[in-house]
């Protein structure tokens, strides 16, 4: 062999037997300080205090008291009023049937679960919940979680992951916005409720994906709306988003919390008020809060989408199940709405009533669909800053409370959320109301806001 | 005993002990894994060329061409592992979760592909796996009927928010009640013990923040970390050294890169660690904590009720002070009976939260005879209600616990954790035995929980149990004796009886960052 080759082998092995016996040293070089420099360090450092302290007549700061049950009749810090804010749409809230479907549940199993669906949570009225809603849907299958909000929150994040897009109306509720923060997907904001932008949308991550096919073919795509958006009482274009759908292949996930039990000609929601398949939509999602008059979510699809949250998703797995009492509640509940499909016209007439009567206020405007049962109200002219806002809209409100109608302002969270609707005043329609109610009220507001506003 | 004598810190002996896997062990369960994997690669494969019927639900015919909605690796798991052993979870009960419970009999005949109900109900099941520390869990008995008057007067559901028309006079009752028996200045009570931690520590902390948060943490301890946009960094399972490291480093360090310093510390530990049953070394967590001046979010899911003399939690256990934690967390699906969570802490904690609180603004509120429940429970621990039956409950858990635990080590088996902690889990190491005491204890009357991956590490499986004082000492027994029966018959007796010095565990230099971008 040639003289070089042995040298260079004779090299390379001392330098192996060097690296060998050499002491591994660590990345990140932080010796430069000696130890009395890091105990004055130590010394010196002041961290912010845990929370900042909150002013004391801050509005959202001090809640009022309800003495006694939420209902058509509401005692609120002492004065009895029409209750106006509850979302209890369908009245079910104080029906006797669903409190003594409670009650016998609550003799069978007493009233917590002791454990998460996986290890003995599960309940066969759950089991039974999940039949019912799925029947009434007509879906394949549904599941259950045991808080409204991380119903949609926990239900993103086990379909979308980094990576995935995902197409979300502005005017999304804050649930599904947590829910896409947890998903840590990218998240492509387009305007409300309008599909050429959306449309625009769609056609730039065409061309991305024509750029990059074999990333385009693992990247999932989804579109996230709400039947009835909470936040401005408008519907989606339903119709438009499924030819969107099959045009661009993306799928839907809709969030039907205010439109579940109200739209629709038997409550099935907005599928139902669109007479849209239920199948095209890949997933419902919906809480128990509001029509049902319970507590909890569920979501509701086909059986190869919604078996995978049994598994994924986080609210569901790690979290306790429902109390059985909630749950009976709540089956009696949709034996009621099963039973007596002409509330939600009636529902609907009162929306539209109310809706009518409200125009032409002077300094508000309305904000909403004329069947949409969550109506805002909103100022006119804003007068400069948003506090000065909402100082005004609650001096509304009090008159309105001391005079006997029970109406609540919308309440956000001003810096988390990433388009902050404007401040209003939320008018909640439901079954219970009568006709003279409703104009009472509507008279009320209109005199509310002569005497604040001018 | 091993007592750490940290300046004096602990005023009782504090034993925790994790014995090491047997070597043999460890070969054997990797060598199972790589059976079953290469089984599952077999049926894939035979799946897929259709020589086998594929029964997993698919995806609609007109949808057939949109992105597939999983990757089919991620199914992997879920298809060849875990639906073998699919029936030792999700048992449906149909009686009150309490120290014995009906069971619904459900059959597979495509091995766990589908179940049916044959309609016949099992009764009378040891139930050592629902979280039913103190008993609360009744179907009669004055919490019972105290829920069921407040039912009848107020209803089942809410329909609004805290802040909105939400709020009512059950709900401020119960927040003063359970501030004075934690023993702090104020709380506040949520719907939902995962949403608590998930919903306030953004409230807490933000970017520009570190958190220090344990290898073991819950997941919505994690999840409510990282929806924060905090820096996270893991420190080793109540591993104090690591822990002081990791604080030192961020305070003379300061942020990455900019060196900015950090904005707040926020040290998350739990109570109880579900899996491991080792209570967190609170001692030394507060005299860290003020040495570097930094926060601790204390989350006591498992220990509220459950230790303490007075059933007040793990503060109560140690006999420290409860203003030295800064933020209490903990839940009431555990130890009262009900649902929902709770924080307790200073005023000013409680009124920023009350106001900033993602669960105050937009989550419905909690339920009113859910609420009842826990007003009646905790009046009854503290001894408020008259009799001593609180009292008498706590004492009865702390007893069973050391019982029970003391047997199972007799025996000869490898439980983890605090000898006071009433979780126990019981080692089984091979994915096999997972299903196989599952279903061998089912056959015997005892409903126990196994986990497996991924809830534990790969080789580490365990079987569960949760003790509860309305287990009396005859059921203790009988679960025992056939626990005996099950560990010869599948050879679950591992433990060699030599118990790793606490002192003795390797601590090692490196550290975890997770950085949200």
């Amino acid at each position: 062999a040639p003289a070089y080759h042995l040298i260079l082998e004779g090299i390379l092995i001392l330098w192996i037997v060097r690296l060998l016996f050499s002491k591994t040293y660590k990345l990140q070089e932080r010796s430069d300080l000696t130890l009395k420099e890091k105990e004055e360090l130590i010394e010196e450092w002041q961290p912010e205090p845990l929370v900042p302290s909150v002013p004391e007549d801050h509005p959202a700061l001090n809640y009022n008291i309800v003495s006694g049950p939420p209902t058509h009749i509401i005692t609120v810090n002492g004065k009895e009023c029409i209750n106006f804010a509850s979302f209890n749409f369908l009245g079910l809230l104080n029906n006797e049937k669903v409190k003594s479907a409670a009650q016998a549940s609550l003799k069978k199993y007493g009233v917590g679960t002791c454990g998460p669906r996986g290890f003995y949570g599960t309940f066969d009225v759950h089991l039974e919940l999940e039949e019912r809603l799925a029947k009434f849907m007509r879906t394949e299958e549904a599941i259950i979680y045991s808080y409204g909000f991380a119903t949609i929150a926990s239900a993103i994040p086990a379909y979308s992951k980094r990576g995935d897009i995902v197409f979300v109306d502005e005017a999304a509720c804050f649930a599904i916005q947590k829910g896409l923060q947890a998903s840590r997907s990218n998240i492509k904001l387009f305007k409300h409720n309008d599909m050429a932008d959306l449309e625009r949308l769609l056609k730039e991550q065409e061309t991305e994906d024509q750029k990059n096919p074999r990333k385009a073919r693992v990247t999932r795509r989804f579109i996230v709306v709400e039947g009835l958006y909470m936040n401005t009482g408008d519907i989606c274009p339903l119709p438009e988003l499924i030819k969107l759908k099959y045009k661009y292949k993306v799928r839907i996930f809709l969030e039907e919390s205010l439109s579940f039990g109200v739209l629709g000609e038997h409550g099935r929601g907005i599928t139902e008020h669109f007479g849209i398949n239920i199948d095209d939509i890949d997933l419902i999602s919906a809480n128990m809060e509001n029509s049902l008059a319970s507590i909890g979510g569920f979501c509701c699809g086909r059986s190869f989408i919604i078996d995978h949250q049994r598994l994924s998703g986080q609210g569901y797995c790690f979290s306790a199940s429902l109390p059985p009492l909630l749950a009976a509640a709540a089956i009696e509940a949709l034996n009621i709405m099963e039973d007596n499909p002409d509330i939600f016209q009636t529902l609907r007439t009162k929306c539209e009533r109310i809706h009518k009567a409200l125009q032409g206020i002077s300094g508000l405007k309305v904000v909403g669909e004329s069947f949409s049962p969550a109506l805002h109200l909103q100022l006119e002219e804003s007068c400069g800053s948003r506090e000065n806002d909402v100082k005004l809209l609650k001096r509304v409100v009090d008159y309105c409370m001391n005079s006997g109608i029970a109406l609540t302002q919308a309440h956000y969270l001003e810096k988390e959320e990433k388009c902050l609707p404007p401040p209003s005043i939320r008018v909640v329609i439901t079954v219970e109301q009568t006709e003279q109610e409703l104009d009472k009220a509507a008279s009320l507001l209109k005199e509310a806001a002569q005497s604040v506003l001018n | 005993n091993h007592i750490i004598h940290n300046g004096g810190l602990y005023k009782r002996p504090f034993n925790e002990a994790f014995e090491e896997t047997p070597m043999l062990v460890a070969v054997l369960t990797y060598v199972g894994y790589g059976v079953l994997t290469l089984f599952g690669y077999l049926r894939d494969f035979m799946r897929q060329w259709k020589i086998e019927k594929c029964q997993n639900a698919t995806e609609r015919e007109e949808q057939k061409d949109f992105v597939p909605l999983y990757q089919d690796f991620e199914n992997f798991y879920n298809r060849n592992l875990y639906m073998r052993i699919r029936d030792s979870w999700n048992r449906p009960i149909c009686s009150v979760p309490g120290a014995k419970v009906d069971m619904m009999e459900r059959v597979s005949h495509d091995y766990n592909w589908t179940f049916t109900y044959t309609g016949r109900v099992i009764k009378d099941i040891i139930n050592m796996g629902s979280y039913n520390y103190l008993g609360f869990a009744q179907k009669t008995g004055p919490c019972q009927e105290a829920a069921a008057k407040v039912l009848s007067q107020y209803g089942a559901g809410v329909c609004s928010t805290r802040q909105e028309m939400g709020n009512l006079d059950k709900h401020e009752e119960l927040e003063k009640l359970v501030a004075r028996f934690l023993g702090v200045e104020s709380a506040m009570a949520y719907g939902m013990g995962f949403a608590t931690n998930s919903m306030n520590i953004p409230a807490l902390v933000g970017k520009g923040c570190l958190i220090l948060s344990d290898e073991l943490n819950h997941a919505s301890l994690v999840l409510g970390a990282r929806l924060s946009g905090a820096t996270i960094r893991i420190f080793k399972h109540n591993n104090m050294q690591s822990l002081e490291k990791l604080l030192k480093d961020a305070i003379v360090h300061g942020q990455p890169r900019t060196r900015r310093p950090w904005k707040k510390i926020l040290i998350l530990v739990e109570g109880i660690y579900s899996m491991e049953g080792s209570i967190v070394r609170l001692p030394e967590v507060i005299a860290l904590k003020k040495k570097y001046k930094s926060y601790l979010y204390l989350d006591e899911a498992h220990s509220i009720g459950a230790l303490g003399p007075s059933g007040r939690g793990v503060v109560d256990y140690f006999g420290l002070n409860p203003e030295d934690v800064d933020v209490m967390m903990g839940t009431f699906t555990k130890s009262f009976g009900a649902a929902g969570g709770y924080i307790g802490g200073k005023k000013e904690l409680i009124d920023y939260l009350r106001t900033y609180s993602h669960s105050a603004a937009y989550a419905t509120s909690m339920s009113p005879p859910v609420v009842e429940q826990i007003i009646t429970s905790v009046k009854c621990i503290m001894g408020e209600d008259g009799t001593t039956i609180g009292e008498a409950r706590v004492q009865q858990l702390a007893e069973n616990t050391r019982y029970f635990r003391r047997r199972l080590k007799e025996m000869g088996f490898i439980i983890y954790g605090n000898e006071d902690s009433p979780v126990v889990p019981l080692m089984l190491y091979m994915p096999a035995k997972i299903g196989a005491f599952g279903r061998e204890m089912l056959k015997r009357n005892i409903g126990v929980v196994v986990v497996g991956f991924p809830a534990t590490p790969i080789i580490e499986s365990r079987a569960r149990f949760c003790l509860s004082a309305a287990h009396t000492k005859e059921m203790l027994d009988t679960a025992l004796k056939e626990i005996n029966e099950v560990g010869d018959l599948l050879q679950l007796k591992y433990s060699r009886r030599r118990l790793v010095p606490l002192l003795d565990r390797p601590f090692d230099e490196t550290t975890y960052e997770e950085t949200e971008d």
